[in-house]
């Protein structure tokens, strides 16, 4: 028998507003430990994407930077152009180990979708492009075999969803040609699972963009300056450099806007589930004010009773976050479903990273909170006068 | 042989304000208890008898006056005692029955009794199961209070206060609320333990329980009347 075990058969005693209460912080807990495990999961997913990009400097022609990283990304349409010519310029470079050039054009479809929607195209180099992505496997077929070859690469969500197998043809609305699909990658987890990729060539000529290209992708060698390159890329005429820690700088700065207001948003959840303790172990310390009375005649100190009742609140705050941790876990995959619906360009893999971390950080935060809500009623359990409490409850 | 005084009042006043009125609530009383003594305070309701129980086992400070209990000067000597001080003279010393039991309703009856024990285990302490074969509850020590009758919830109380060893059990209407049956059973206990030599002082309006003390205090309007 001790001050922990009383306290834990206190909160027994009404199991109702005991779960109620236990239920407040473990929403509280779920939210916070989501909106950790989230933030670092987009964080990683956004650092995975660009990684997986293959290149680490992006040439494009001069124009919005958003839309630069837009291209990088997602394939945005209505771009602006280089010359070609600008290959062999930035390949002359002592710091550059492999160029990749890419032409990406859109049209409308107007079979797609009910209303019809963007086609996007990607024209890529049949040399150059597939080294510089060799994590891409494929599902079925190769790459295509010039660049010349009216031919498709089809990304495994894009084959799924134009429902197209090697061999099967796909028809290019507006200029009404039919080109034969050659390979369907592998899932691969990025933003080439939903492309279409063509031969660098064909797109030009398809689509009437002889001699130019949209983007640049440039792989730096090891040992080089990274930041000196670019500063040398800056004095080409017309061009935009974007590099991969600019992209990740700009995306992680909005990211971090809305993590304000994300992590605002838990902050007052955790209010919440405080001012829900205090009330709870308030009204309970009200309501045990005679009982409480007889423990101290009996010859408890305040700071027994201080303990006791805080110990309630420790209890009450490490079963609600336990399990609102434990619920976060579980919850995962349907809350990153959730976020994906409201977000559908968050980055691929797995968007809620908990860890043990993340898990013993919101833990430590629900519990230090809830501690710290349970010191004013603790405060008013320990100043309670005997006499006064039993005179009370003598009158009732 | 003159039995060891345990309890010692003079002149013990307890006066409160209530608004421009005083109200004496004890006035005056002086009395003595000696250890194994079975004192009964007796009056009409609102007469000071609750209140100078208060007084007795240092829940209330009096307003003039001097108590002194197993010899140390609680109140009336050189310098008032501080809330700790008065809280150590309690657990060492006393033991307090109710006679609305307050029994934690989700801790079982064995529980209840080692309820003090959790904040302080004195060197006198009773071991529980002693104590609740004594009262005739030990049969039972697994039941939740809800289960018990008004007179087992009284038993568990007693045994409560007994369970540090204190020398002095104060009771306050102690057979208030049970049967003729029940009164009679709590009658038994509290005469036993006065022959264990423990001081029992009680208030109650129940004249035939205050038959069987050996002394009775009268009061009225704060003052003793008959002793």
């Amino acid at each position: 028998m001790n001050v922990y075990s009383i306290a834990y058969k206190n909160l027994l005693r009404k199991k109702t507003r005991t779960a109620l209460a236990a239920g407040g912080i473990m929403l509280s807990a779920w939210v916070l430990a989501t909106l950790l495990g989230f933030n670092k999961g987009y964080q990683q997913g956004l650092n995975r994407d660009i990684d997986n990009m293959g290149f680490q400097v992006l040439l494009t022609a001069k124009g919005c930077p958003y839309e630069a990283a837009t291209l990088m990304l997602k394939g945005g349409t209505g771009l602006r152009y280089m010359p070609e010519a600008v290959v062999k310029t930035v390949y002359t470079n002592p710091e550059v180990e492999k160029v990749t050039p890419m032409l990406m054009h859109g049209v409308f479809d107007p079979d797609k979708g009910e209303n019809g929607a963007i086609a996007a195209y990607l024209g890529v180099d049949a040399v150059s492009y597939p080294p510089m992505k060799a994590y891409l496997e494929f599902k079925q077929g190769g790459w295509f075999k010039d660049n010349n070859a009216l031919e498709a690469v089809l990304g495994y969500e894009a084959a799924e969803l134009e429902t197209r197998e090697v061999g099967d043809k796909l028809l290019i609305p507006g200029v009404e040609k039919e080109i034969t699909v050659v390979g369907v990658l592998k899932r691969s987890g990025t933003q080439d699972d939903g492309t279409i990729f063509l031969p660098i060539t064909a797109v030009q000529a398809l689509f009437n963009k002889k001699g130019l290209i949209t983007g640049l992708g440039i792989k730096v060698k090891k040992d080089a300056d990274i930041n000196a390159f670019e500063n040398k890329l800056y004095d080409l005429p017309d061009v935009q450099v974007v590099s991969m820690a600019q992209v990740k700088t700009t995306i992680m700065n909005l990211v971090n806007s809305a993590r304000v207001i994300v992590m605002g948003i838990a902050g007052i959840a955790l209010i919440i589930a405080m001012a829900g303790v205090i009330n709870t172990i308030l009204m309970s310390v009200m309501e045990r004010y005679a009982e409480i009375g007889i423990i101290k005649s009996m010859g408890a100190m305040p700071l027994d009773v201080f303990k006791m009742i805080w110990m309630e609140t420790a209890l009450l705050c490490g079963f609600g976050g336990a399990a609102g941790i434990g619920l976060a876990f579980v919850t995962a995959r349907l809350a990153e479903a959730g976020v994906r619906y409201f977000l559908p360009y968050a980055p691929n893999g797995a968007l809620i990273a908990l860890d043990f971390g993340i898990s013993g950080a919101a833990f430590l935060l629900i519990t230090a909170g809830g501690l710290l809500s349970g010191i004013y009623p603790a405060w008013r359990a320990a100043r309670v006068r005997p006499l006064e409490a039993i005179r009370i409850e003598g009158e009732q | 042989m003159a039995k060891d005084i345990v309890i010692s009042a003079g002149d013990l006043s307890k006066i409160y304000r209530r608004g421009a009125e005083e109200v004496r609530a004890v006035d005056g009383v002086s009395f003595e208890a000696a250890a194994g003594e079975m004192v009964a305070i007796i009056g009409p309701s609102g007469s000071g008898k609750t209140t100078l129980l208060n007084l007795i086992g240092c829940l209330d400070n009096p307003s003039s006056g001097s108590l002194s209990v197993g010899g140390r000067a609680i109140f009336g000597g050189q310098k008032a005692l501080s809330e700790r001080e008065l809280t150590l003279i309690r657990r060492e010393m006393f033991g307090y029955v109710f006679q609305k039991f307050y029994l934690i309703p989700t801790l079982t009856v064995e529980e209840n009794i080692m309820l003090p024990g959790a904040f302080y285990r004195a060197p006198g302490a009773k071991d529980a199961h002693e104590v609740m074969k004594l009262l005739g509850i030990a049969q039972r020590r697994g039941h939740l209070p809800g289960e018990l009758s008004g007179g087992e919830m009284q038993r568990v109380a007693i045994a409560r206060a007994l369970i540090n060893g204190p020398k002095v059990l104060l009771a306050d209407e102690p057979t208030g609320s049970l049967d003729s049956k029940r009164t009679e059973e709590i009658k038994g206990i509290l005469r036993g333990l006065a022959r264990q030599g423990i001081t029992v002082v009680m208030v109650t309006h129940n004249l035939d329980l205050a038959r069987s003390a050996d002394r009775l205090l009268e009061i009225r309007d704060g003052k003793v009347h008959g002793a």
